[in-house]
């Protein structure tokens, strides 16, 4: 089993979205584990900024050479910046996920809905069945 | 005890494994889906020497007076005229005029024995359809008998004689082989057949070697390879090989509906020289057709899959997706699909309904590559 970098202070959904919080901006982007799983990303599809999303609706489309994945915001809230090195050369996100690979931030409308998002225990005992 | 049905293992699963290899249920397989990375296994194959486990695919062994006389019946392809150590693709027709399956049928000896190579997904479905339409062969489901491995890429063949060359009944070297031809090499101390063929577009061959001896000849093909770049491919790459190629895959281009002339496979319907299984139904269906396999291109950014709408210019739905992929080989987004037979010539302009939006493509000659199959040839 691989060892993934899951940082305590960050958010994980079931869909294998991270979510990192600082205050009512959160920076998104899929986990390790996801990466993985995907194999060679090759296309990615992400809105545009001002574009809104409610908690659990697909925001976007991740392509590997196999298969297509939406990918689904972590909370409700608005686009305010969008990852656009990764537009061009989508293979950013197999080298480095969780960091530089991250896909949107958004402003986040109500922290209450974090509430329904796993810690990094939880998700931890997800990947790990 | 679990109630879900656990997948069938290969002879080589748990060597799959041990590499590291992600593991599916492929049709009820636990076979290996990806081993370091799809675009790496594609292109391993493509310029060095692909192995690939496809012992999950079905043998049927077919003998006696009226094997060839059921062959003719079940199969579509003219079965008299091959001669031993000779194969052929071919269809096992439907009554309705459709497709049960797509298979390789190889003699062993002309109007006496045949082995019969058919789909992992289908074997129960494809014996069945045997049995009920036998016209007094002698059949028997040798699937679990037989482990299968694929040999295949621009340095297969140099591989393939290291192993093999001196061993056959006669002086010749897999090397020297024809393709659609087979030949038993005496090999660890068993009899392999090794058939020159394939379904990645390069060249090499099937190697079918009895189970146990299965993981012997597996190790031995990676050790005595090494210099040439061999390396395992999962099914991934497996599957984005036959796509560069335009080879039918059973449940994407072909399936019980589909008539073989609009998908292209009318060469290998050979009504003329003889009578089989839904005949009249598949002739009737030709000339009905209105839409054609074809393979396209897009020009803007996406990737097609399998199920997406293909369209007009003006944005009517003129055909379906069956097969799409980003081409590990040149990068292009490619794909396979049927299409209105006015929007089927090559350089027509289609678009690609990808999550609501038309993506531009244009129809283009296939295959999507050249490989040491297609430019040798």
């Amino acid at each position: 089993m691989s060892n993934y970098q899951l940082p305590e202070d960050f958010y994980y959904t079931k869909d294998h979205e991270w979510a990192q919080v600082d205050e009512n901006i959160v920076t998104i982007g899929i986990t390790e584990f996801a990466q993985e799983q995907l194999g060679e990303i090759v296309y990615l599809d992400l809105p545009e900024e001002g574009a809104k999303y409610s908690q659990g609706e697909s925001f976007g489309v991740i392509e590997s050479v196999k298969a297509a994945s939406d990918l689904y915001a972590p909370v409700s809230g608005t686009v305010i910046e969008v990852n656009q090195s990764l537009a061009e050369d989508p293979s950013g996100l197999n080298d480095d996920p969780m960091n530089t690979g991250w896909l949107i931030r958004i402003e986040m409308e109500t922290e209450k809905e974090l509430a329904n998002i796993m810690r990094a225990a939880d998700y931890r005992k997800l990947i790990a069945k | 005890m679990t109630t879900s049905s656990t997948p069938l293992k290969t002879p080589l699963a748990a060597e799959h494994e041990a590499r590291g290899a992600r593991m599916v249920d492929f049709a009820g397989w636990w076979m290996p889906v990806q081993y370091r990375g799809l675009k790496e296994e594609h292109v391993s194959c493509r310029t060095g020497v692909g192995l690939f486990d496809v012992s999950h695919m079905g043998e049927f062994r077919v003998r006696g007076p009226k094997s060839l006389e059921t062959l003719q019946w079940v199969t579509t392809n003219d079965v008299s005229k091959l001669a031993a150590g000779e194969a052929h693709y071919s269809l096992f027709p439907n009554e309705d005029g459709g497709i049960v399956d797509d298979l390789i049928v190889y003699c062993i000896k002309p109007g006496e024995e045949y082995l019969l190579c058919v789909n992992a997904a289908n074997i129960e479905k494809d014996f069945a359809f045997v049995k009920a339409n036998n016209r007094g062969a002698d059949l028997v489901n040798e699937s679990s008998d037989w482990g299968q491995i694929a040999v295949q890429g621009p340095k297969a063949l140099t591989l393939l004689d290291r192993l093999f060359a001196g061993n056959g009944n006669s002086d010749v070297k897999p090397s020297e082989m024809k393709a659609f031809t087979h030949k038993a090499f005496a090999w660890g101390g068993t009899t392999v057949i090794l058939a020159r063929t394939g379904y990645t577009g390069e060249v090499g061959a099937e190697v079918f070697v009895p189970a146990s001896k299965t993981v012997q000849l597996w190790r031995e093909l990676l050790e005595k390879g090494a210099d040439l770049g061999t390396e395992p491919i999962g099914l991934g790459a497996r599957d984005t090989l036959r796509t560069e190629m335009k080879y039918s895959l059973y449940g994407h281009e072909i399936d019980d509906t589909t008539n073989p002339y609009e998908a292209g496979l009318g060469w290998v319907v050979k009504p003329q020289a003889k009578d089989f299984l839904g005949k009249a139904k598949i002739l009737a269906g030709k000339e009905k057709v209105t839409r054609k396999l074809i393979g396209f291109e897009l020009t803007e950014r996406g990737i097609p899959r399998q199920g997406y709408a293909l369209l007009s210019p003006a944005g009517e739905t003129i055909g379906i997706c069956t097969s799409g992929t980003m081409s590990p080989s040149t990068g292009a987004s490619i794909g396979i699909g049927y299409v209105k037979t006015e929007f089927s010539a090559n350089g027509s302009e289609i678009a690609v309904d990808i999550r609501g939006k038309a993506v531009k493509a244009k129809v283009r000659p296939t295959p999507f590559v050249e490989t040491s199959l297609t430019v040798k040839a």
